[in-house]
């Protein structure tokens, strides 16, 4: 029954929440191909290793399944599934010899009884792919990290399992040595045919290496692709900032696959809704420097960096920052124009521009929302109302209204708040979970402690994780009943 | 100062305490109460059907005191180390904190209760010493197993699980072999102390000798000389088992495992 869809293993609506409420992973689907190099990428905390655990059975998922070849096995132990791990710190066990560590499988083996000679065999055989030929009675303290990396995967591998999980295998290595493993890596996947999933935070492993990478962020998948999707065709900002080097403007399609940014208009392949806010990604390499004047748009070099394939020019437009990587030479101080060809451009509808949230009044001239207290003005709630000489809330007619305790919808524009370092100037307090350079600001996600996110933008860079104050000035601050049918007069 | 004249103190230390008590003690063992040189004391050790009983007893009460010691131990140690629970440092206190307590003052009371089970503490005379010496000598063997176990890397567990190993297959192939350095630290610690701690059994109305006191009798009847030579024989006793249980070894995890 399993086999019509040729899935291996099917993760479906996995969420994983840990005991302190920390949600590591939540609507998680994916579909893997029998022999397919599968790799999760991410930044630390996005929650890849979890559902890599989750898959060896390390950890048991809250809720959804996970089907091996058509079998719910999400609540089987780990040693019941046919699955091996490469561990990030390795995990050889330290009081057993190479082969040892290798046949450690092999000897506790249910399914089937393996004679001495037939272990030999396959240690010997399993240290011959991972080229440690007659490495079998050195004990694991003598092995170097590139040496102890290979004999954990002869030891995985050894079992043949149907699907090999690579935990960051690599993160330890030098980089010299990571490259040559990438490509080992690889070469092993073709030759043995099993499934890898493999974890990584290193973007270029991920390109180099897999059939289709998983884009995790937030324990959400922001997009599963072919490396070329991935890098070409980015579904979000975040994806495109974190998949290689991009500029990421914002703008608005101005006409039918014509993209309007940096003041200029481009045509572009493509096409969504004429006048709505987007965001453009342009890779680096796909800005062709011409003379001033010549190309859509005029810059002045900044600065120039040779970083030996290219050199990479930071170029002002206007207020943007758009940056280039090209054969060609400039100097500093020169004019330069610029030119993109309509596929280097790439479209992304905009993440929303307005943030909004539910709130509550709490009391005359205060609202609450977003895990904190802003003052706003209450007169939009009421047509015709205004404050009196008291400060008081009151009708077209001069009777008191009291708000309090009114549901409303507040919305504020993205470009309304500002980020303080001083605790309490601010309404409400959060940590800085994401920031996106989009050429002339940076858009930033400020997360309160009850998992309110705020958008903003700001021209500065702050870090990320940093703790600020959001304020918000009380007139960018739109206020609406929740239910309309509340509004008692 | 340089470091070298800092260690003055203990150097001393060590010559007025430990070599010259060593060299009397050498010298009473292998003379006679004239004082000329004698192997008298050494083979009157064992063809002394007393003697040899006494070595045997102690052997005995020491053997079945370690035993004990690790079968309660080992799973208390393990459950602690592995448990997730907050506040493992009160846990592990409950364990070490009867040994603040003067240890005559906690068999007195041992004495108290064994008389209230028993009714006379003269019919079970070598349990109530194993019960005595297990009590004295538990925390000894919890803290060496507790430090190794909490520093047995959690991933490998995990890779066993993950290569076929079950629950029992992983505790009795990765955990226990690589707790062996705290078991073996463990029973040093308390299989020597317990051939010669005769208090507990003197306090418990256990008239049998052991080594301990067995030394202490020869001693108090002024025979320097056999006394003496007990001592040496128990010393090599003692390098013998540190020697078998790969004491001298230069490892980081054989010894000190203690706290």
């Amino acid at each position: 029954m399993s086999d019509s869809t040729g899935n291996i293993i099917e993760l479906r609506n996995i969420k994983k929440s840990f005991e302190d409420g920390f949600i590591a992973v939540r609507d998680f689907n994916l579909e893997v191909k029998k022999g397919e190099f599968v790799t999760f990428l991410g930044p630390s905390g996005c929650g890849k290793t979890t559902t890599l655990r989750m898959i060896a059975g390390f950890d048991i998922p809250t809720e959804g399944q996970i089907l091996l070849n058509g079998k719910d096995i999400s609540k089987l132990p780990p040693e019941k599934r046919p699955i091996n791990t490469v561990f990030q710190r390795y995990a050889l066990f330290p009081h057993l010899n190479i082969y040892d560590n290798i046949a450690f499988g092999l000897k506790l083996c249910k399914d089937k009884t393996y004679t001495k000679a037939q272990i030999k065999e396959k240690v010997r055989r399993a240290l011959d792919i991972v080229d440690l030929e007659g490495f079998e009675k050195r004990s694991v303290a003598t092995l170097s990290g590139g040496q102890q990396q290979r004999v954990a995967i002869a030891r995985a591998i050894v079992n043949e399992p149907e699907i090999l999980l690579l935990d960051e295998p690599l993160g330890a290595l030098d980089l010299k040595m990571r490259k040559e493993m990438q490509l080992e890596l690889k070469a092993m996947h073709d030759e043995l045919g099993i499934t890898f999933i493999y974890v990584t935070h290193d973007q270029e492993e991920a390109l180099t290496m897999s059939d289709k990478v998983v884009v995790m962020s937030d324990g959400c998948i922001e997009q599963i692709g072919t490396p070329e999707e991935i890098y070409n065709e980015p579904q979000s900002v975040f994806v495109a900032d974190f998949i290689g080097e991009s500029n990421i403007f914002t703008g608005k399609m101005s006409g039918k696959k014509v993209a309007r940014f940096l003041k200029a208009d481009f045509p572009c392949l493509d096409d969504e809704p004429v006048g709505s806010q987007i965001d453009v990604v342009i890779r680096p390499e796909d800005i062709i420097i011409t003379a001033p004047g010549a190309g859509k748009v005029d810059g002045e070099v900044q600065s120039v960096i040779f970083k030996g394939m290219h050199y990479e020019i930071v170029v002002m437009s206007g207020d943007n920052e758009v940056v280039i990587q090209t054969t060609r030479n400039a100097e500093v101080g020169q004019k330069i124009g610029m030119d993109i060809e309509p596929d280097g451009i790439h479209v992304i509808p905009a993440d929303a521009d307005i943030n909004i949230f539910e709130g509550k009044v709490v009391s005359e001239g205060r609202v609450a929302f977003a895990d904190g207290e802003f003052d706003a003005d209450l007169t939009q709630l009421y047509p015709g109302s205004s404050y009196d000489a008291d400060g008081n809330l009151v009708d077209a007619e001069g009777n008191t209204i009291d708000p309090s305790g009114a549901e409303i919808l507040v919305k504020v524009p993205v470009t309304a708040p500002r980020m303080d370092d001083d605790k309490d100037v601010g309404g409400c307090v959060g940590n800085i979970i994401s920031l996106i350079y989009k050429g002339d600001h940076y858009h930033y996600i400020v997360r309160t402690e009850n998992e309110e996110d705020v958008h903003l933008h700001d021209e500065y860079l702050w870090n990320e994780g940093d703790l600020v104050s959001v304020v918000i000035p009380r007139e960018s601050i739109l206020l609406k009943f929740k239910d309309d049918a509340a509004v008692k007069a | 100062m340089t470091r070298k004249q800092l260690g003055i103190p203990y150097a001393v230390f060590l010559i007025c305490f430990v070599i010259a008590p060593l060299l009397v003690v050498l010298y009473y063992a292998f003379t006679n109460g004239e004082g000329y040189f004698t192997f008298a004391n050494f083979i009157r050790f064992f063809t002394d059907q007393n003697t040899i009983g006494t070595l045997f007893y102690s052997l005995a009460l020491s053997l079945c005191t370690t035993a004990v010691c690790l079968l309660i131990a080992y799973p208390t140690a393990y459950f602690l180390a592995q448990s997730k629970i907050k506040r493992k440092a009160v846990l592990l206190g409950l364990f070490i904190i009867p040994m603040w307590i003067n240890f005559t003052l906690r068999i007195a009371a041992l004495k108290e209760i064994l008389t209230l089970i028993e009714g006379n503490l003269a019919f079970h005379p070598f349990l109530n010493s194993v019960v005595g010496m297990t009590y004295d000598f538990l925390p000894f063997m919890i803290l060496p197993l507790y430090t190794t176990i909490t520093k047995i890397d959690p991933s490998l567990g995990e890779a066993s699980r993950d290569l076929g190993a079950t629950r029992w297959e992983t505790f009795t192939r990765v955990t226990i072999p690589l707790s062996l350095p705290g078991i073996i630290s463990g029973v040093t610690m308390v299989f020597l102390p317990a051939m010669t701690n005769y208090v507990v059994l003197d306090m418990l109305y256990n008239s049998t000798y052991i080594m301990g006191s067995l030394i202490g009798s020869y001693f108090s009847a002024y025979d320097w000389n056999s006394g003496s030579m007990i001592s040496i024989v128990l010393l090599i006793i003692i390098f013998l088992v540190t020697w078998a249980t790969g004491g001298f070894k230069d490892e980081e995890n054989a010894r000190g495992a203690l706290l």
